[in-house]
Protein backbone atom coordinates (compact mmCIF):
# COMPACT_ATOMS: atom_id res chain seq x y z
CA UNK A 1 0.00 0.00 0.00
CA UNK A 2 1.26 3.49 -0.82
CA UNK A 3 1.96 5.81 1.83
CA UNK A 4 2.71 9.46 2.47
CA UNK A 5 4.23 9.09 5.35
CA UNK A 6 5.76 6.37 7.34
CA UNK A 7 6.72 6.04 11.19
CA UNK A 8 9.05 3.34 12.48
CA UNK A 9 8.13 1.64 15.52
CA UNK A 10 9.99 -1.26 14.96
CA UNK A 11 11.21 -2.61 18.70
CA UNK A 12 8.51 -0.38 20.70
CA UNK A 13 6.26 -2.02 22.73
CA UNK A 14 2.29 -0.74 23.74
CA UNK A 15 1.33 2.31 24.06
CA UNK A 16 4.51 3.16 22.37
CA UNK A 17 3.43 2.89 18.63
CA UNK A 18 -0.24 4.26 19.41
CA UNK A 19 1.32 7.19 21.23
CA UNK A 20 3.75 8.05 18.69
CA UNK A 21 1.15 7.30 15.89
CA UNK A 22 -1.12 10.27 17.46
CA UNK A 23 2.01 12.35 17.40
CA UNK A 24 2.84 11.89 13.96
CA UNK A 25 -0.89 12.30 12.69
CA UNK A 26 -0.74 15.90 13.63
CA UNK A 27 2.15 16.18 10.47
CA UNK A 28 -0.34 14.86 7.69
CA UNK A 29 -2.74 16.48 5.68
CA UNK A 30 -6.77 15.13 6.08
CA UNK A 31 -7.31 12.61 3.07
CA UNK A 32 -2.80 11.41 3.39
CA UNK A 33 -2.20 8.25 4.35
CA UNK A 34 0.25 7.01 7.22
CA UNK A 35 2.53 3.78 7.45
CA UNK A 36 3.08 2.47 10.96
CA UNK A 37 5.49 -0.20 11.00
CA UNK A 38 5.74 -2.30 13.65
CA UNK A 39 6.61 -5.79 15.44
CA UNK A 40 4.28 -5.96 18.49
CA UNK A 41 1.87 -7.66 17.39
CA UNK A 42 -0.97 -5.93 19.76
CA UNK A 43 -0.73 -3.14 17.17
CA UNK A 44 -3.15 -5.29 14.42
CA UNK A 45 -5.97 -5.01 17.08
CA UNK A 46 -4.75 -1.44 18.34
CA UNK A 47 -4.67 0.14 16.27
CA UNK A 48 -8.38 -0.12 14.50
CA UNK A 49 -9.22 0.58 17.87
CA UNK A 50 -7.36 3.88 18.15
CA UNK A 51 -8.79 4.71 14.69
CA UNK A 52 -12.25 4.06 16.10
CA UNK A 53 -11.74 6.28 18.35
CA UNK A 54 -10.13 8.92 16.74
CA UNK A 55 -12.04 8.55 14.03
CA UNK A 56 -9.89 8.54 11.37
CA UNK A 57 -9.68 5.68 8.49
CA UNK A 58 -7.84 2.20 9.26
CA UNK A 59 -7.10 1.13 5.68
CA UNK A 60 -5.30 -2.38 6.77
CA UNK A 61 -2.36 -4.42 7.68
CA UNK A 62 0.41 -6.18 5.49
CA UNK A 63 2.45 -8.75 7.55
CA UNK A 64 5.56 -10.09 6.59
CA UNK A 65 8.33 -11.97 8.67
CA UNK A 66 7.40 -10.54 11.64
CA UNK A 67 7.19 -6.86 10.76
CA UNK A 68 3.54 -5.56 10.49
CA UNK A 69 2.48 -2.64 8.57
CA UNK A 70 -0.65 -1.07 9.46
CA UNK A 71 -1.99 2.38 7.42
CA UNK A 72 -4.00 5.40 8.65
CA UNK A 73 -5.62 7.56 6.61
CA UNK A 74 -6.34 11.02 7.81
CA UNK A 75 -9.69 11.75 8.14
CA UNK A 76 -9.54 15.28 9.96
CA UNK A 77 -7.47 17.88 11.45
CA UNK B 1 -11.94 18.78 19.68
CA UNK B 2 -12.14 20.87 22.67
CA UNK B 3 -11.45 19.75 26.07
CA UNK B 4 -15.47 19.66 27.70
CA UNK B 5 -16.13 17.67 24.58
CA UNK B 6 -13.71 15.13 25.02
CA UNK B 7 -14.16 11.47 26.57
CA UNK B 8 -13.33 11.47 29.95
CA UNK B 9 -10.93 9.26 31.79
CA UNK B 10 -10.54 8.90 35.31
CA UNK B 11 -8.11 6.68 37.49
CA UNK B 12 -7.74 6.57 40.96
CA UNK B 13 -3.94 5.63 41.71
CA UNK B 14 -4.19 4.17 44.87
CA UNK B 15 -1.06 1.78 44.79
CA UNK B 16 2.57 2.87 44.96
CA UNK B 17 4.09 0.17 43.13
CA UNK B 18 6.20 0.18 40.22
CA UNK B 19 4.07 -2.38 38.41
CA UNK B 20 1.23 -0.99 39.34
CA UNK B 21 2.05 2.60 38.53
CA UNK B 22 3.09 1.38 34.91
CA UNK B 23 -0.34 0.01 34.26
CA UNK B 24 -1.62 2.93 35.03
CA UNK B 25 0.58 5.48 33.28
CA UNK B 26 -0.09 3.36 30.14
CA UNK B 27 -3.51 3.11 30.38
CA UNK B 28 -3.21 7.04 30.97
CA UNK B 29 -1.00 7.83 27.93
CA UNK B 30 -2.77 5.94 25.78
CA UNK B 31 -6.26 7.50 26.61
CA UNK B 32 -4.42 10.34 25.81
CA UNK B 33 -3.49 9.45 22.57
CA UNK B 34 -6.95 8.37 21.72
CA UNK B 35 -8.00 11.79 22.46
CA UNK B 36 -9.65 11.30 25.91
CA UNK B 37 -9.30 13.82 29.06
CA UNK B 38 -7.59 12.18 31.45
CA UNK B 39 -7.08 13.08 34.99
CA UNK B 40 -5.03 10.77 37.85
CA UNK B 41 -6.23 11.21 41.27
CA UNK B 42 -3.13 10.06 43.78
CA UNK B 43 -3.94 8.88 47.30
CA UNK B 44 -2.39 6.81 49.94
CA UNK B 45 0.66 4.73 48.51
CA UNK B 46 -0.09 6.14 45.31
CA UNK B 47 1.28 9.49 46.35
CA UNK B 48 4.67 7.99 46.11
CA UNK B 49 4.88 7.76 42.28
CA UNK B 50 4.52 11.97 42.09
CA UNK B 51 6.70 12.57 45.24
CA UNK B 52 10.07 14.66 43.86
CA UNK B 53 12.80 12.32 43.33
CA UNK B 54 15.49 14.94 44.63
CA UNK B 55 15.96 16.33 47.97
CA UNK B 56 14.07 15.40 51.32
CA UNK B 57 10.50 15.73 52.03
CA UNK B 58 9.74 18.25 54.53
CA UNK B 59 6.89 17.47 57.13
CA UNK B 60 6.38 18.32 60.64
CA UNK B 61 6.16 16.12 63.73
CA UNK B 62 8.15 13.50 64.82
CA UNK B 63 6.09 10.69 63.30
CA UNK B 64 5.87 12.06 60.07
CA UNK B 65 8.87 12.67 59.56
CA UNK B 66 9.71 8.86 60.32
CA UNK B 67 7.03 7.99 58.25
CA UNK B 68 8.07 10.08 55.00
CA UNK B 69 11.74 9.06 55.84
CA UNK B 70 10.88 5.44 55.49
CA UNK B 71 8.37 5.92 52.89
CA UNK B 72 10.12 8.39 51.01
CA UNK B 73 8.99 7.53 47.15
CA UNK B 74 9.83 9.21 44.30
CA UNK B 75 9.66 7.93 40.86
CA UNK B 76 13.15 5.87 40.81
CA UNK B 77 12.56 4.55 44.18
CA UNK B 78 9.36 2.26 43.58
CA UNK B 79 9.24 -1.40 43.60
CA UNK B 80 7.52 -4.18 42.54
CA UNK B 81 4.89 -5.57 44.15
CA UNK B 82 6.07 -8.73 43.80
CA UNK B 83 9.51 -10.53 43.38
CA UNK B 84 11.00 -7.59 44.93
CA UNK B 85 13.73 -9.82 46.91
CA UNK B 86 15.56 -6.59 48.63
CA UNK B 87 15.21 -4.81 45.33
CA UNK B 88 17.13 -7.68 43.17
CA UNK B 89 14.14 -8.09 41.34
CA UNK B 90 12.60 -4.88 40.75
CA UNK B 91 16.60 -3.77 39.48
CA UNK B 92 16.08 -7.01 37.14
CA UNK B 93 12.52 -5.32 35.68
CA UNK B 94 13.92 -1.79 35.73
CA UNK B 95 16.85 -3.64 33.59
CA UNK B 96 14.75 -5.67 31.43
CA UNK B 97 11.92 -2.36 30.74
CA UNK B 98 15.73 -0.51 29.58
CA UNK B 99 16.62 -3.27 27.42
CA UNK B 100 13.46 -3.54 25.72
CA UNK B 101 13.78 0.63 24.72
CA UNK B 102 10.61 0.78 27.30
CA UNK B 103 9.86 4.19 28.76
CA UNK B 104 10.71 4.13 32.94
CA UNK B 105 7.92 6.03 35.25
CA UNK B 106 9.94 9.02 35.56
CA UNK B 107 9.57 8.77 31.45
CA UNK B 108 5.88 8.13 31.40
CA UNK B 109 5.18 10.93 33.91
CA UNK B 110 6.78 13.45 31.90
CA UNK B 111 4.91 12.14 28.31
CA UNK B 112 1.47 12.05 30.26
CA UNK B 113 1.95 15.46 31.71
CA UNK B 114 3.27 16.36 27.85
CA UNK B 115 0.12 15.26 26.21
CA UNK B 116 -2.15 16.89 28.84
CA UNK B 117 -3.01 14.46 31.40
CA UNK B 118 -3.81 16.09 35.02
CA UNK B 119 -1.89 14.86 37.93
CA UNK B 120 -3.63 15.74 40.85
CA UNK B 121 -2.87 14.52 44.89
CA UNK B 122 -5.35 13.86 47.22
CA UNK B 123 -5.60 16.25 50.31
CA UNK B 124 -6.51 14.07 52.71
CA UNK B 125 -3.75 11.80 52.36
CA UNK B 126 -1.29 14.96 52.21
CA UNK B 127 -2.59 16.13 54.88
CA UNK B 128 -2.13 13.17 57.04
CA UNK B 129 0.67 11.72 56.02
CA UNK B 130 2.27 15.58 56.17
CA UNK B 131 3.05 16.39 52.28
CA UNK B 132 3.49 19.94 51.97
CA UNK B 133 2.79 21.28 48.29
CA UNK B 134 6.41 20.78 47.82
CA UNK B 135 6.73 17.19 48.04
CA UNK B 136 5.78 16.62 44.61
CA UNK B 137 7.02 16.80 41.34
CA UNK B 138 6.21 20.04 38.85
CA UNK B 139 4.23 17.94 36.66
CA UNK B 140 1.48 17.73 40.09
CA UNK B 141 -1.02 20.45 38.88
CA UNK B 142 -2.95 20.54 41.90
CA UNK B 143 -4.30 19.26 45.29
CA UNK B 144 -8.05 18.22 45.60
CA UNK B 145 -10.53 16.00 47.47
CA UNK B 146 -12.46 13.08 47.19
CA UNK B 147 -15.62 15.24 45.96
CA UNK B 148 -13.40 17.01 43.00
CA UNK B 149 -12.86 13.08 42.35
CA UNK B 150 -16.46 12.33 42.38
CA UNK B 151 -17.06 15.24 40.11
CA UNK B 152 -14.75 14.17 37.56
CA UNK B 153 -15.72 10.11 37.86
CA UNK B 154 -19.71 10.62 37.69
CA UNK B 155 -18.75 12.60 33.75
CA UNK B 156 -16.08 10.10 33.16
CA UNK B 157 -16.97 6.55 30.71
CA UNK B 158 -14.30 4.67 31.94
CA UNK B 159 -12.99 5.08 35.76
CA UNK B 160 -10.73 3.09 37.63
CA UNK B 161 -9.03 2.51 40.81
CA UNK B 162 -5.46 0.93 40.65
Amino acid sequence: MKADQSLDCVGLYCPMPIVKTAEKIKELKAGEVLEVVADDKGITKDMPAWCQATGHEFLGTEEKGGEIKVYVKKTHR
Amino acid sequence: MAEAEKEKLTIVMFSGNLDQALAGFIIATTAASMGMAVSIFFTFWGLNIIKKNEGGIKSQGLMRKMLNFMNRGGSRRLKLSRFNMLGLGTAMMKRLMKDANYPSIDEFITMAHQMGVKLIACTTTCGIMGLEEGSFRSEVENLAGAAYFLGEARESKTTLFI
